[in-house]
């Protein structure tokens, strides 16, 4: 009988948590700017190859 | 000759072709940021996108103000003396390759920690030590990669802005309690005496209580105090229905859970405050990229080198500048002050004032205005007037900058809400008054009823959502408006006045006409080939206008700054400049711009430049004359008034010789005698005009560059199209006077159930988001379908 009082209890919370989470994000400004990030997240690997380049150079003349 | 274009900024190789590791580079600049990039490892600069680089400026001396302490404190937004945190605003950020090679700074210089782009804003947030590193430092390397920050007055200012997010708090909360109300109020509509439901109702409304409590009191309260305000000032605002909406969907959802006899309208009530911020939130759309609020500060340098008794060369603070102070003012630089000059060449470029691109020549002795920049080599100015008090910064005492609130305006909505307040009410007081005779136990029930089924949610929404909408389609057709009121005051619109230079005539080309004798082959040639040394405006346009010749190399080849070009190639000399310098004594009463030319000292002719007019206008004037007045107001001399009269309708007024204030003025007076004012202008010599105007129209080639302060800034390719985009808001506002129709179609129907003391909780829920929605969607898709024919 008291489950159900468990079980809102326990909704009501994970969803006030997610809730805090998403307020925190803003507030932190993880949404000001939505286009930098989409294309930053690509350059972690131009920047590997890149180096890849520098040292398949000297194979190649090999 | 085959066109051949620089590796790191895709100019083409005119002047001089620098080859280096197999490419070609326009100048030894470009070549340098190459070699920079590739001896650390940064070239895939180029691999992401092509000729993505700007060449580098030449900046000696430029930053030496970022040396002092009180300038690096303002500009700085963290500094606790071994780590300095700096945001800089970078026009040149335009494509992926920017932003890679400023978050990859670190490796250009070790003693950067950090840097971050915020690519919409063209901002970089740079954090270095300030062991072995200078804010000075992190400009130079910056300004050397090509990527120039630029500094303005505006950014020396105390107090950070800090941005408001409270709409998007607001937002989320009302719709996360709104989706959680929803759930808890779900089972109670079916109404079914189930056990298990009876033994828990009381649990789920107390629930949705607390639910709504934070929307009633946080996420909703702006709409109670926007009433209050209203009401005080005796207007009865949109806000004022929907305030008691609020209130009486809360207080009566209160009492009947308190005293168990109801459930409640909670999921109404969040629902609607909901629906209503959204509606907020959608016409709040910016442009992160725009700035519609600039004044001259953002425009002026925050120090410029002074020159004291001894002939020493320091940096001062512009608002320090003293009348008498002498200046030095280097190339590329902006003059902050009146001033006379005392030395050197100037060759100033008023284009920020005016509009006008062409520079003009200042011999010593001459009065020099603020706002000016200066073209070539160096320049010193004793100081007339400090800059507050400066001819251009002026204008800005004027009252109309001052104004604090927007220019009143009454929006459609509001002047709506007005009947339809009153309709309510006494909707509602006849309704309770004929219940109190017939059974006064359902009399109050129908009193809230009504208040609540009447609340003007499709109403409020209606505008929002158009204008909203309007708003972004215009934002794609390269049409940028400050906010969606624009649309409204644009629609109202019954006279349009228009700045001439840089508004409709365009900066880009020139027309050119020679008079004189015709030139020979050679001489052509040797024309062509002598202004493809000079980097002066006037000899790079009418470079690109003549026909292409072989390239020769001149034996001889000087430039006389200011005065003109003489060359010698085999036997033959010329001189191309002003008339003076060619030797030809000419009373000039033209007042067109001219070049001159003479061959072996023999006068030969001149290119006249016209100004050219903006492709369309006369065809968009005549569309525009049946339905406004029309006046062009301008700065300049009425050199071109026979011209302009023959392209523009006759009923044009055409005024002349129009000081800034005299334009703020002019608008002023239309205004008190009832006209609504558009004004379209350009330069800061508009600022006042625009402010003042009902809309001020700012029109710039480049929308990334500065533009004055201004209600929207419209891009010049489009400006044909003006025409569309004022027909575009007045069926806007017909869509939004369609969707009051339809939202008071389904106000009735719930009225229905209000006055006869039949609404339940459910029908509520249903009627007030289906009236909703479907003028949202109404408008949407009006909008979209009337805003199809603007491309």
């Amino acid at each position: 009988m008291s489950a159900i009082y468990i079980l809102l209890t326990i909704s009501v919370v994970v969803a006030v948590l997610f809730f805090t989470v998403f307020i925190i994000a803003v507030k932190k400004g993880q949404y000001d700017d939505s286009y930098t990030p989409s294309v930053r997240m690509l350059f972690e690997d131009e920047l590997v190859k890149d180096q890849t380049k520098l040292t398949v150079k000297p194979k190649k003349t090999n | 000759m085959t066109e051949k274009n620089c590796f790191h900024c895709g100019d083409s190789c005119q002047n001089e072709i620098v080859n280096f590791d197999d490419k070609l580079f326009c100048c030894h600049g470009c070549k340098t940021v190459y070699e920079i990039f590739y001896e650390n490892d940064l070239g895939s600069y180029y691999d992401l996108q092509s000729t993505p680089g700007a060449t580098p400026k030449d900046i000696v001396g430029k930053y030496e103000f970022l040396e002092q302490p009180n300038i690096i404190e303002k500009l700085t937004e963290f500094n606790d003396g071994s780590i300095q945190i700096v945001t800089l605003y970078i026009p040149h950020i335009h494509c992926s390759s920017c932003i890679w090679i400023l978050e990859n700074l670190s490796k250009l210089n070790p003693n950067i920690n950090a840097s971050q782009v915020n690519f919409g804003k063209k901002q970089v947030r740079v954090t270095y030590k300030t062991s072995n590193c200078s804010l000075k430092d992190v400009v130079l390397l910056l300004s050397s990669i090509g990527y120039e920050p630029y500094i303005s007055l505006e950014d020396y200012k105390t107090g950070k802005t800090t941005i408001n997010r409270s709409l998007v708090y607001k937002v989320a909360i009302a719709g996360f309690a709104f989706g959680n109300v929803m759930f808890l109020s779900f089972p109670e509509y079916f109404e079914v005496g189930e056990f298990w439901l009876e033994q828990y109702k009381h649990l789920f409304r107390w629930l949705m209580f607390f639910f709504s409590l934070p929307v009633v009191f946080y996420a909703g309260w702006d709409y109670f105090i926007s009433a209050y305000k209203g009401l005080r000032s005796k207007i009865l605002n949109i806000d004022v229905p929907i305030a008691l909406g609020i209130a009486v969907l809360f207080i009566r959802s209160s009492v009947e859970i308190i005293l168990n006899i109801g459930s409640g309208f909670f999921d109404s009530l969040t629902g609607l405050v909901f629906f209503l911020l959204l509606g907020k939130f959608f016409q709040q759309k910016t442009y992160q990229f725009l700035s519609f609020e600039r004044d001259y500060k953002s425009y002026f340098p925050i120090a410029v080198t002074k020159i004291d008794a001894e002939g020493k060369e320091s940096p001062i603070q512009v608002y320090d500048i003293q009348k008498g102070d002498r200046l030095l003012i280097r190339n590329e630089e902006l003059i902050p002050v009146d001033g006379i000059l005392m030395y050197g060449n100037a060759s100033i470029d008023y284009s920020f004032v005016t509009g006008e691109s062409e520079t003009v020549i200042k011999n010593s002795g001459d009065k020099l205005f603020a706002g000016g920049k200066q073209t070539t080599g160096v320049i010193e100015v004793e100081v007339l007037h400090t800059v507050e008090q400066s001819y251009l910064t002026q204008l800005w005492s004027n009252d109309v900058f001052n104004q604090t609130e927007a220019k009143s305006f009454t929006t459609l909505t509001n002047v709506i809400s007005k009947r339809f307040t009153i309709g309510v009410l006494s909707i509602a007081i006849i309704s309770t008054a004929y219940w109190l005779l017939v059974d006064a136990s359902k009399a109050l029930n129908v009193f809230t009823s009504v208040l609540i089924i009447a609340c003007p949610c499709a109403i409020a929404l209606a505008a929002p959502f158009t204008l909203g909408n309007v708003l972004s389609i215009f934002g794609k057709l390269k049409f940028y408006l400050k906010n969606a009121t624009v649309i409204e005051q644009l629609a109202s619109i019954d006279t349009l006045i228009f700045d001439k230079t840089g508004t409709i005539t365009s900066s880009l080309k020139n027309k050119v006409v020679y008079e004189g004798e015709t030139l020979s082959n050679s001489e052509e040639i040797l024309l062509k080939n002598t202004l493809r040394g000079s980097n002066h405006p006037l000899s790079r346009s009418l470079y690109n206008l003549l026909d292409t010749h072989n390239i020769v190399t001149l034996n001889h080849f000087e430039e006389h700054l200011g005065y003109g070009i003489e060359a010698r190639y085999l036997n033959n000399s010329i001189k191309v400049g002003s008339s003076k310098f060619v030797g030809k004594m000419e009373t000039s009463t033209v007042l067109d711009t001219s070049v001159f030319i003479s061959a072996n000292n023999q006068y030969k002719g001149k290119f006249v430049f016209h100004s050219s007019y903006r492709k369309g206008l006369s065809k968009l004037f005549n569309k525009l004359k049946k339905h406004f007045d029309l006046v062009i107001l301008s700065g300049d001399n009425e050199g071109e008034r026979d011209n302009l009269k023959r392209l523009l309708p006759s009923k044009t007024k055409l005024i002349f010789n129009q000081k800034p204030n005299d334009k703020l003025e002019y608008i002023k007076y239309h205004q008190s005698e009832g006209a609504k004012v558009l004004m379209m202008g350009d330069g800061l010599n508009d600022a006042g005009a625009l402010a003042q105007s009902d809309v001020g129209i700012a029109l710039s080639e480049n929308v990334n560059v500065f533009s004055p302060a201004c209600d929207a800034i419209l891009e010049a390719s489009k400006f044909n199209k003006l025409y569309d985009y004022i027909k575009a808001s007045k069926a806007a506002i017909k869509i939004i006077k369609w969707s009051f129709l339809l939202s008071l179609l389904y106000n009735s129907i719930g009225l229905y159930y209000a006055v006869t003391g039949q609404l339940a909780p459910v029908i509520a829920a249903i009627l007030m988001p289906l009236s909703s929605i479907s003028v949202v969607v109404f408008t949407t898709i009006s909008t979209n379908w009337y805003c199809r024919k603007l491309k």
